[in-house]
C-alpha cells in the first residue's frame, strides 16, 4: 500500500475529472483482453474463443478483442491501465446483487449509498455546484445515489429543461410555481420520497439551466456514431468542455450477459465501447480537455472460463481498464492463470479487489480520503497516473 | 357533485381504481359510488364478467403496424389495453408480474413472442401461482431471455434455473447451489420451436416443446426432496415453500400497497396465499379488502406506466382506436425510465423512490403538463365543461378543489394550494367561460400534474 501521495488536484489547475462507464451484463473479460499466453485458453475457450490471427495483439501474449481497434490504439500511445482479476471475497453471480456490490462498495450488507453519490458529496461538500455529478443514458445509476446529494441524469442533452412546451409568461409563471411546490422551506413535514422529489425537483431544474449551456458552447470535428453509448459519450464531452465544474460522469451500456450467441454479442458490443471511447477521447484531445480526464471501464464479473457450447455463464473474476492522457498505459496486476488448480469454482480467481481500484482513484486521482467511501482501507496500485 | 344513492365513498373508490386499475375521473367513480366498495372488488377481481377488448378496430386504423415490425408497437398496443380494458387489473397484474419476471426484447428480440409473453402474465396473473410458473418455463421468450433452449441434459445451462429461485420464486438464500443445478437438471429438454428467420416476411411466434430425449432422467435432490423430477415436479415443490409464499406477498404488498414494507402485513398475505392454495385473485381479495390498503392513499411512488396511462385516462386520450400517436405513449415511459417489455435486467426495475431522479422527474412533469394542459383533450375538455356548469363565476379555492376533484379525488397539500394561487396570481373570482378562464384552468391543471403530490398514488 502507498502512502499518501499526490493527487492530480495538486499538480494540474484543472480539476481532475472521473468518467465511469458501466458494461452491464457481466462481460467476458477473457475475450476483451485474451491470455493467449495461457496454455489452457483454447481448452476452456472451444466454441467462443478468439482465433489469434483475428485479435490485436499486444505485449507478453495478450491480445485486445478484434473489434476493439481504438481501445488498441489507446494502448499504443501508453494511455490503457489493465486490471486483470477484478473481483471481491464471495463472489455473487447475480446480476443484480453484484452490480449493487459494485455500485455500494459493500459486499457486506445491502445498501443504497452510492459509492460516487459518497465521492460527489466528499468533492462539493457544501452543494455548492448540482451537476458536480452527471449520469448519461437511462437514469441515475445507484453508484451515484447518495441521499441529500444533487446528482443529475440526462437521456438527451439538446432540449434537456422543464416544461419546455409552455412559453414567455405562462413557462415562467408555472416554472416559478414549480420552484416553490418542490422547495424543502415551503413545506413543514418531512418524508424521505417527499424530500427527495423536493430536492431532485429543484436540482433538475437548476441543472437544466446550467447543462443547456452547453451544446451551443461546442463545436468539434470528432462525429460521433449515432448509438446511445456514444451520444452518452459526446454529452458528457459537451458538458466536460463547457467548464460548468462537473467532476464525475457515469455511462453505461448493457447487452453483455453472453449466454449464448457470444461471438457475434461480443463483437458488436466491444465494438461499439471501442469507438465510442477512441472518439470521445479523439473529442477531448481536440478541445484541449483531454489531460484532466480519466475513464473506468468495469463490468459487475466475468464469466465462467469454460464455454457452454454457445456463449459462457456468470463467472466471478472480471478485469478493468483505466483510460485517459495521464494514465501510464501497462499491466497492473498478472493476469490469473487458467490451470484448473488455480480456478476459483470454475472461474478465474481474482487477483485484486475492486475496492483497490475505487480507492486508487479516489486518493491519487481526486485527492479524497477512500476510506469512508469504499467502507475500509484498500492496497493501492502504485504509478497509475502521470501526476 | 355527490350522488345521493351513494354506498362507497368517493376518495375510497378513486383509491381502489387507482391502485386496482389506472385512475378515473370523478364522473365515473361516482357512479360507481352507489355500490358496496367489497362489489366494487368483485367486479375488479372476477375479470371473466367483463368482455376482453376488441382489437380489430385498433388493428385496422393503425395497419402500419398491424404485421407487429415495430417494437414500439407492440409497447403502445399493450398501454392501449391498459387505457381501455373493461378488466383493468388484468393489466395491471401483468404490469406486477412484468416486473418480477422480467423478459425483454433487448435480447428477445422478437415482437409476436414478447406479445405471447405479455398476454401470459395476464392470462394466468390472477389465477394459481403454480400455473403462472408452468406458463412462465413454457413461455418462448422466457426460454429464450434465459437461454432454456441451451439447457441440456449432457450440457446443462443453469441460467433458468438459477433465476427461477433467486428471482421468480424464493429469493437469495433459500436454497443451495447444488439445488440450482439440481433444478437445471429438471428443467433439461425444456425448448422452444426454432423461430422462422425475420426476412423476408417478418415475425413469427414460436411455441413450447418438450424433447424427452434431451430430459435428464436421473434422479434429483432438490430443497430435500428426491426423486426422478421434471420440471413441474419442481415447480410443485417450489410453490409450497415458505420462503415462496413470503415472496409473493411481499410483491403483491409492494405492487399494491406501499413502497415500504411491512412484515406483519406481508406475513398475513402469505398466509392467505398458503390457506387458498396459491390463488392470486384470492390474495388480492383479502388486500383490497383490509384496512391496511383501505389507509394506505397517496403513498406509492406511480411506476412511469401508471403515470403515462393515468394522465391519459384523465385527459381522455386514447380511449378509440381512431387517435393517432399511441406509440409516443410507449416512448414517455421509456423515458421516464421504465421502457415496457424491455427492463433494465432480469430483475427488473427499481420502484419507489428510485422511480424519481432529475431526467424522469423532467419527464414525467413535461409529459403529464403537455397532455393534461392541452384544452383539445377530449377529458380535459370534459373537466372545463364539467367545472364551469351552472356556473357564472368562481372562487379561485373553488376552481382548485373542482379541479382535483375531476382528476379522481387527489388533494395538494395546503402550501402547495397556496402557491398555486400566489403564482397564477389569481386572488379574486374568475369569470366562466372566459378565454382567460379557460387559461387558468389549463395552468392549474398542468400545475397539478407537475406537483410533488400528484407522483404518488
Amino acid at each position: 500500500m502507498v502512502s499518501k501521495t499526490k493527487s492530480a488536484k495538486e499538480t494540474n489547475n484543472r480539476p481532475p475529472v472521473f468518467v465511469v462507464l458501466q458494461l452491464s451484463g457481466g462481460n467476458d473479460f477473457m475475450s476483451t483482453v485474451i491470455p493467449y499466453n495461457d496454455p489452457h485458453y483454447f481448452e476452456y475457450r472451444k466454441t467462443v474463443g478468439i482465433p489469434e490471427d483475428d485479435a490485436l495483439h499486444i505485449d507478453g501474449g495478450y491480445a485486445f478483442h478484434p473489434s476493439m481497434g481504438s481501445i488498441k490504439n489507446l494502448w499504443d500511445e501508453g494511455k490503457v491501465a489493465i486490471f486483470p482479476g477484478t473481483g471481491y471475497p464471495s463472489p455473487n453471480r447475480s446480476h443484480f446483487r453484484s452490480m449493487d456490490i459494485w455500485h455500494t462498495a459493500n459486499p457486506e450488507a445491502l445498501s443504497s449509498d452510492g459509492w460516487l453519490g459518497k465521492t460527489i458529496r466528499d468533492l462539493d461538500p457544501q452543494k455548492e455546484n448540482v451537476v458536480t455529478g452527471v449520469s448519461f443514458g437511462s437514469g441515475l445509476p445507484r453508484a451515484m445515489y447518495l441521499s441529500g446529494t444533487p446528482a443529475i441524469s440526462v437521456s438527451e442533452l439538446e432540449g434537456y429543461g422543464l416544461l419546455t412546451d409552455l412559453a414567455g409568461r405562462q413557462q415562467r409563471q408555472a416554472i416559478k410555481a414549480f420552484t416553490r411546490m418542490y422547495a424543502p422551506e415551503e413545506f413543514e413535514e418531512a418524508d424521505v420520497v417527499w424530500d427527495h422529489l423536493g430536492q431532485t425537483g429543484i436540482d433538475a431544474l437548476t441543472g437544466a439551466d446550467m447543462l443547456k449551456t452547453a451544446p451551443p458552447a461546442y463545436t468539434s470535428s470528432v462525429e460521433y456514431a449515432n448509438d446511445a453509448l456514444s451520444q452518452s459519450l459526446k454529452g458528457i464531452a459537451q458538458v466536460h468542455l463547457s467548464g460548468i465544474g462537473t467532476r464525475i460522469f457515469y455511462a453505461q451500456l448493457g447487452g453483455f450477459d453472453v449466454h449464448g450467441a457470444q461471438i457475434q454479442t461480443q463483437q458488436t458490443l466491444l465494438q461499439n465501447v471501442s469507438r465510442s471511447v477512441g472518439d470521445f477521447f479523439d473529442d477531448l484531445r481536440e478541445n484541449d480537455g483531454s489531460q484532466e480526464v480519466i475513464m473506468m471501464i468495469f463490468s459487475e464479473f466475468g464469466r465462467r472460463i469454460k464455454d457452454n457450447g454457445n456463449g459462457t455463464d456468470h463467472g466471478s473474476g472480471g478485469g478493468t481498464l483505466l483510460i485517459g492522457d495521464r494514465v501510464k498505459g501497462g499491466f497492473y496486476d498478472p493476469y490469473p492463470s487458467l490451470a484448473p488448480e488455480d480456478q476459483l469454482d470454475g472461474d478465474m480467481h481474482f487477483s485484486h479487489d475492486f475496492r483497490s481500484i475505487y480507492s486508487t482513484v479516489l486518493e491519487q486521482w481526486l485527492g479524497l480520503n477512500p476510506v469512508p467511501i469504499v467502507n475500509g482501507a484498500f492496497d493501492q496500485f502504485e504509478n497509475v497516473f502521470n501526476l | 357533485m355527490v350522488l345521493l344513492n351513494q354506498k362507497t365513498d368517493v376518495e375510497l373508490v378513486g383509491h381502489l381504481i387507482r391502485r386496482a386499475a389506472f385512475g378515473e375521473p370523478v364522473d365515473l367513480l361516482e357512479q360507481k359510488s352507489t355500490r358496496s366498495y367489497e362489489t366494487l372488488v368483485e367486479d375488479l377481481i372476477n375479470v371473466d364478467k367483463f368482455p376482453r377488448l376488441n382489437e380489430d378496430l385498433l388493428e385496422r386504423h393503425n395497419i402500419q403496424h398491424a404485421d407487429e415490425e415495430s417494437r414500439q408497437w407492440t409497447r403502445a398496443r399493450w398501454i392501449y389495453r391498459m387505457i381501455n380494458s373493461e378488466r383493468p387489473l388484468e393489466e395491471k397484474v401483468a404490469l406486477m408480474w412484468h416486473d418480477v419476471f422480467a423478459t425483454g426484447d433487448s435480447k428477445v428480440g422478437n415482437n409476436p413472442m414478447m406479445r405471447t409473453h405479455y398476454e401470459m402474465l395476464r392470462d394466468y396473473g390472477l389465477g394459481n401461482f403454480r400455473d403462472l410458473l408452468l406458463a412462465l418455463a413454457k413461455d418462448p421468450a422466457m426460454i429464450y431471455w434465459l437461454d432454456q433452449q441451451m439447457n441440456h441434459s449432457e450440457a446443462p445451462n443453469e441460467n433458468f434455473g438459477r433465476e427461477l429461485l433467486e428471482l421468480f420464486s424464493m429469493g437469495i438464500g433459500n436454497y443451495t447451489e447444488e439445488d440450482v443445478k439440481e433444478c437445471a437438471r429438471a428443467f433439461t429438454g425444456w425448448t422452444k420451436s426454432q423461430t422462422i428467420p425475420r426476412y423476408p416476411n417478418g415475425f413469427y411466434d414460436s411455441e413450447f416443446i418438450f424433447r424427452e430425449e434431451d430430459h435428464d432422467n436421473g434422479p434429483k435432490t432438490f430443497l430435500g426432496e428426491t426423486g426422478n423430477f421434471n420440471g413441474d415436479d419442481i415447480i410443485d415443490i417450489i410453490v409450497k415453500q415458505p420462503a415462496t409464499a413470503q415472496f409473493v406477498a411481499a410483491q403483491i404488498y409492494d405492487f399494491f400497497v406501499s413502497d415500504n414494507p411491512d412484515e406483519a402485513r406481508i406475513d398475513e398475505i402469505s398466509r392467505v396465499f398458503i390457506e387458498s392454495e396459491y390463488v392470486i385473485s384470492d390474495v388480492l381479495r383479502f388486500v383490497f379488502n383490509s384496512d391496511f390498503f383501505k389507509e394506505s392513499r397517496f403513498n406509492k411512488v406511480k411506476s412511469p406506466a401508471e403515470l403515462v396511462v393515468g394522465t391519459a385516462i384523465l385527459a381522455g386520450r386514447h380511449q378509440t382506436p381512431y387517435e393517432y400517436g399511441l406509440t409516443k405513449m410507449a416512448t414517455a415511459t421509456k423515458n421516464m425510465g421504465q421502457d415496457l417489455l424491455n427492463p433494465p435486467t432480469v430483475e427488473g426495475w427499481h420502484t419507489g423512490r428510485e422511480w424519481i431522479d432529475s431526467s424522469y422527474l423532467v419527464e414525467r412533469i413535461n409529459f403529464s403538463s403537455k397532455m393534461i394542459g392541452d384544452l383539445e383533450a377530449p377529458g380535459t375538455s370534459k373537466i372545463l365543461a364539467r367545472i364551469s356548469a351552472d356556473r357564472l363565476t368562481m372562487t379561485p379555492d373553488e376552481l382548485l378543489d373542482e379541479c382535483l376533484s375531476e382528476m379522481g379525488k387527489i388533494h395538494l397539500k395546503a402550501p402547495s394550494r397556496a402557491i398555486l394561487f400566489e403564482e397564477l396570481n389569481v386572488t379574486s373570482d374568475l369569470t366562466c367561460g372566459t378565454e382567460e378562464f379557460e387559461q387558468v384552468v389549463s395552468q392549474v391543471l398542468r400545475l397539478i400534474v407537475s406537483s410533488r403530490e400528484y407522483q404518488f398514488a
